[in-house]
């Protein structure tokens, strides 16, 4: 493995952790409203959630690369903040791997916060818990395996991304040349032993975060698909 | 049994029928996207019973992919390397052709790219310049050839994004995403891309010559569209069309 792989493997890492945790942030929020609300768009935002699991990564990386583009609402926005343009940087990465691992993370915490049910809310509510309270004190250690499903699938689903940065990244070396991009250039490029090295890696790693998901949480992963 | 035997003769029609009309899918570097267009469509004309497909993409990925027994009947390579080593590894049927020599120009959606010389991608106005991905793309590698021989590589090298082939370096550039791209004359002269910003041409003397070159591959042995195609590429309406995308044909001399 030379500077490059090295270079990929730790950009994927890096990018992963980053969208995980902002993913955790966000994520949770709108699983929350999506578990709790009663209003007649929970099916509208529901679905909206749910397109990057069947949109192709083409149909994201397209709108993405257009909208974050000079003549685009978001490129103008970020050139108005003086951030410059996303498209082939590191952010626009992040931003478009949130949008593409959102329903990884949103759905097992949705399932999870619908699991709990109103009666332990109902119960702290009577013990004068604040809501913020009963989120940390019952709501968090209730959903547990949905925050650690949600968590595992939207990391692994952002290393697993490809079409999306094909599209947006522009395949600079330790700014957005991914480990799925570099296996793609050492097969194009013929370099089949680089290419091997790096593929089982994903493949160990692939199988390792699944493995893990299903040994600790056997039950629950299996229940939030009920 | 008269009906069995019309069915028959009906079944036998249809596939003699089938066997006369051939088809040809080719594998066609990404620069002959706009010509490979209008080359095929003048084709069709011509040969109605033929039918032919065209898909783009980098030289490099169809060689590796006709290496894995990809199904093209034909190749054509931006760089006439690639089907010299098909040839070499017995995966060809036919001799390898040259057909054309490529031209790589500077271009842009929003800048006005004829005042734009290679020296002027320093300017820290610039601040993204596209090139095709130089490990597997032709093109890529002759951009990267020409930065280097005129000492600008290590200057533009943190300013560069790679496309996967010169089709999407182009289409970085078209997106406004980047604001110059090394792209290929062929693609620069097509109509939408002329009408903003214009090209620079940057001098052959710069790099090592785009010489591109078309095979018939193996799995199209006995395909005789794919001779008819081969034979179709040095006739004059092919070469007329080839001329009006800014290549350089095989015997001619090279314009600029």
């Amino acid at each position: 493995m030379d500077a490059n792989d090295l270079g990929a493997i730790w950009l994927t890492l890096k990018l992963a952790s980053v969208v995980t945790i902002l993913l955790l942030l966000f994520g949770t929020p709108i699983a929350w409203w999506l578990a709790r609300t009663r209003s007649k768009l929970k099916g509208v935002f529901g679905a909206v959630v749910a397109l990057p699991l069947v949109l192709p990564p083409t149909v994201l990386g397209f709108y993405l690369l257009l909208a974050m583009g000079p003549n685009g609402l978001v490129g103008k926005f970020t050139e108005w903040l003086g951030l410059g343009l996303l498209p082939f940087t590191f952010p626009g990465l992040v931003i478009a791997s949130v949008f593409y691992s959102l329903p990884f993370m949103v759905q097992p915490l949705q399932n999870a916060f619908e699991a709990i049910g109103d009666r332990p809310l109902e119960v702290a509510a009577t013990l004068r818990a604040s809501p913020w309270d009963t989120f940390w004190s019952v709501v968090v250690p209730l959903a547990k395996p949905g925050f650690l499903s949600g968590a595992v699938l939207a990391f692994a689903h952002t290393v697993g991304e490809f079409g999306v940065v094909l599209m947006i990244g522009g395949n600079i070396p330790n700014k957005t040349r991914v480990v799925s991009v570099q296996i793609y250039d050492h097969v194009e490029a013929l370099e089949y032993t680089q290419a091997h090295v790096l593929a089982a890696c994903m493949l160990v790693f692939s199988f390792l975060v699944l493995l893990t998901l299903y040994t600790l949480n056997p039950n629950k992963v299996k229940g939030r698909e009920q | 049994m008269p009906y069995l035997r019309t069915i028959l003769a009906v079944c036998a029609t249809v596939l003699s029928f089938a066997a006369q009309a051939e088809k040809l899918t080719i594998a066609a570097a990404a620069d002959l996207k706009f010509a490979m267009d209008d080359l095929a469509n003048t084709y069709r004309k011509a040969n109605p019973g033929d039918e032919v497909d065209v898909i783009y993409g980098s030289s490099g990925k169809f060689h590796t992919q006709i290496r894995q027994g990809a199904p093209y009947d034909m190749f054509f390579s931006a760089d006439i390397g690639f089907p010299r080593e098909l040839v070499a590894s017995g995966l060809a049927a036919s001799e390898v052709k040259p057909y054309a020599v490529g031209r790589i120009v500077l271009w842009s959606g929003s800048l006005d790219a004829t005042k734009i010389t290679l020296a002027s991608l320093t300017d820290p106005k610039i601040t993204r310049i596209a090139i095709a991905n130089p490990k597997h793309a032709p093109y890529g590698k002759r951009a990267e050839e020409a930065l280097k021989t005129a000492g600008l590589w290590e200057k533009v090298e943190p300013k560069l994004v790679y496309g996967e082939n010169i089709a999407q370096t182009a289409q970085y550039v078209q997106t406004g995403n980047a604001q110059v791209g090394v792209i290929a004359l062929s693609l620069a002269v097509n109509a939408e891309l002329a009408s903003k910003g214009g090209y620079w041409m940057i001098p052959d003397n710069l790099h090592q010559p785009l010489e591109q070159g078309f095979v018939i591959i193996k799995h199209a042995q006995g395909n005789a569209a794919a001779k008819r195609f081969a034979d179709y590429m040095g006739t004059k309406p092919a070469r007329t069309v080839m001329t009006k995308y800014g290549f350089v044909l095989p015997g001619e001399v090279t314009g600029k």
